[in-house]
């Protein structure tokens, strides 16, 4: 096994809320090899954009890192100051935000909103920098006459495009993407995710990739993460994941979408909603919801347990010794 | 179908764009017809830009047609929708979070809608009223939903709030534009299964307008295909699923997300095109510069929708060849 790019330990993030602290991210951890795609899915609420703010150290207040460590390439993340970190932005690591028309600047044309990314973090003359912004323009297909171009003469599909071509300036070895595809449609979504898939095996990055729906990535993620209630829940190789699920709450999500093969059945989802993160309940953050919830379920918190490359948080699956 | 509680016929409505020089007419729906019989889900399926929501929104009485004839219940409409059609016609909206006044009381908006629509009730009655619809979406328990305010209600809560509104009016066609699309995956289903249990209950009748073929697939009786204002297919939700006629719907097809899918499908289609933007067309087929079948005939003029079955209709010169 290579030497992971990422190591993210046992991460905590907390809100500050009137009525106490709320464990947003609560112990999350794992790693990231070079070069790989990690999905993280779960429903709205469920932590998944706070943890990649907190890995990007861009968290503000309510929100607060309190504990565990983001190790990138060997360097800990969350001991750095602000202008240590700059050195890691975008050169190292780049994030791409899930609404590009709100994250690109309407009033600045899309050469000149590269060229400012290049001028904050490279010491490149324009000369340079005109020659890059082109380079990957082209990478996404996007027309280098659209330099000249403003974010509102672009569609949605190009805006984010866009984005990733500002976020592929320096060549970052860690690409983090919160749901980039959400304000999509299912056309622009499809080619969105062939372009993300075939620069990373061109260039070579690592993507983190935060979705609240699985199906956008199941054809592209090299392992999947399910996230519920700031835990883990279920870590595997993407495809074990979607074909043989654990968690009741993993399966809950893949009966919850309707398919386009097959034979049509009722669908029911998962019933009710998450729990109070001010408050958790002590046992099993799923339980309340879970059908197969025993007494066990309810007093203890499970544990996330890695047989074979494939990591499940509940008692059914590995059932605790006494 | 001499009984079809909704008939539009060469429905089409265009917008002046740009300024005093550079005016143009955006065709956002072009001659478009179709049909709604009583306790029927019809999706209407298309890209962003494809005029399925300006279609919902002229049948809402919200802007006039340039030209065509809506016939709702028997009657041709005028201009604008009356208060009476809008109650048997009314529409719930894509945001959750956008369309209901967030300064009331979530009863507050039904006993406004039961007052106007549904003037012989007197107060008592408008109560029970108002439990029953909210409980008929499953908002449990009716009577207290009643009492909160929409921030207290989650995304599908306030979607389901909407459509007990919709039903507040006693319709027979609810147009619901994108319903599900800005809720978690998780939500949808249960939504999904409300607009069935309507039509199966209440015997009412659903527009239903999305962008995603297999919720249309799940929820709809027929489903019709729009590119860039036009019909290019239309069918029972079956049909087309099973046998995708026009060139778009095999795109749509192919681009849908589904895990269930397997690897091998996505690698056949390389489709980087922007669907067009419909300001002064030329003749011919709009799909023909993305469409891999596009013969010289596609580009100078427009293929009408020819029957392939009882039910199946198609516009597309390929398809009528072979």
């Amino acid at each position: 096994m290579t030497t992971p790019i990422l190591e993210v330990r046992d991460l905590k993030v907390e809100y500050t809320t009137p009525s106490g602290p709320a464990e947003a991210v609560n112990g999350v951890s794992f790693d990231l090899a070079p070069g790989e795609f990690l999905a993280i899915v779960g429903e709205s609420g469920c932590g998944k954009s706070t943890l990649l703010f907190s890995i990007a150290q861009l968290l503000t207040y309510p929100a607060k890192t309190v504990g565990g460590s983001v190790k990138f390439d060997g360097v800990d993340l969350t001991t750095l100051s602000a202008e240590e970190l700059r050195g890691h932005r975008w050169r190292d690591i780049s994030v791409v935000m899930q609404s590009a028309m709100n994250a690109l600047n309407p009033t600045l044309s899309i050469g000149a909103q590269l060229a400012d990314a290049c001028r904050a973090h490279t010491d490149w003359d324009d000369e340079k920098i005109a020659e890059r912004s082109a380079q990957v323009l082209t990478m996404v297909s996007i027309d280098t006459t659209h330099l000249k171009s403003f974010p509102f003469q672009l569609s949605g599909g190009m805006r984010q495009r866009a984005m990733i071509a500002m976020a592929l300036l320096l060549e970052p070895k860690l690409i983090i993407m919160d749901e980039p595809t959400s304000a999509l449609d299912v056309v622009a979504q499809r080619s969105l995710m062939r372009q993300v898939e075939n620069l990373r095996r061109e260039l070579g990055f690592a993507v983190l990739f935060v979705t609240h729906d699985m199906s956008v990535v199941s054809h592209f993620s090299d392992r999947l993460a399910v996230m519920y209630a700031g835990e883990i829940v279920e870590l595997g190789a993407t495809r074990e994941v979607f074909d043989r699920p654990q968690h009741p709450y993993s399966s809950g999500l893949m009966d919850a979408f309707p398919s386009i093969v097959g034979e049509m059945r009722q669908l029911t989802g998962i019933a009710g909603n998450p729990p109070s993160l001010v408050n958790p309940p002590s046992g099993c953050l799923f339980a309340p919801r879970c059908q197969f919830a025993t007494d066990e379920c309810r007093e203890f918190r499970p544990e996330l347990i890695t047989v074979q490359d494939h990591a499940v948080r509940c008692h059914l699956v590995n059932p605790r010794t006494r | 179908m001499t009984d079809a509680v909704l008939k539009v016929d060469k429905l089409t409505r265009y917008f002046r764009v740009g300024g005093f020089r550079s005016a143009g007419t955006l065709h956002a729906t072009d001659e478009v017809s179709f049909e709604v019989a009583p306790g029927e889900i019809v999706a209407l399926v298309g890209e962003s830009g494809s005029g399925k929501s300006t279609i919902a929104r002229v049948l809402a009485g919200l802007y006039p047609p340039t030209s065509g004839t809506i016939t709702f219940e028997g009657k041709v409409q005028g201009k604008s929708a009356s208060r009476k059609v809008r109650g048997r016609m009314p529409m719930v909206f894509q945001d959750p979070f956008g369309s209901i006044n967030p300064v009331l009381r979530v009863g507050h908006s039904l006993h406004r809608s039961l007052k106007l629509h549904r003037p012989e009730l007197d107060r008592a009655a408008r109560d029970a009223e108002a439990v029953a619809l909210v409980e008929r979406v499953g908002l449990l328990p009716g009577a207290e939903v009643l009492r909160r305010y929409p921030h207290e209600l989650s995304g599908g809560q306030r979607q389901r709030l909407g459509f007990a509104q919709a039903l507040a009016s006693r319709p027979s066609l609810i147009l619901a534009d994108e319903p599900v699309s800005m809720l978690d995956v998780s939500i949808r289903i249960g939504l999904l299964n409300v607009m069935k249990g309507l039509r199966d209950q209440e015997h009412v009748s659903l527009l239903y307008i999305t962008h995603d073929l297999a919720s249309a697939r799940y929820v709809a009786d027929r489903m019709i295909v729009l590119y860039a204002g036009r019909i290019v297919e239309e069918g029972t939700t079956e049909e087309v699923i099973a046998n995708p006629s026009h060139p778009y719907t095999r795109l749509l097809m192919a681009t849908a997300p589904d895990p269930r899918l397997p690897l091998a499908h996505d690698t056949d289609v390389e489709d980087l095109g922007e669907p067009p933007k419909v300001i002064n067309p030329g003749p011919g087929c709009r799909f023909a510069p993305r469409c891999p079948l596009a013969m010289d005939q596609c580009r100078s003029s427009t293929p009408a929708m020819v029957s392939l079955s009882a039910t199946k209709r198609v516009a597309c010169y390929a398809v009528e060849q072979s």
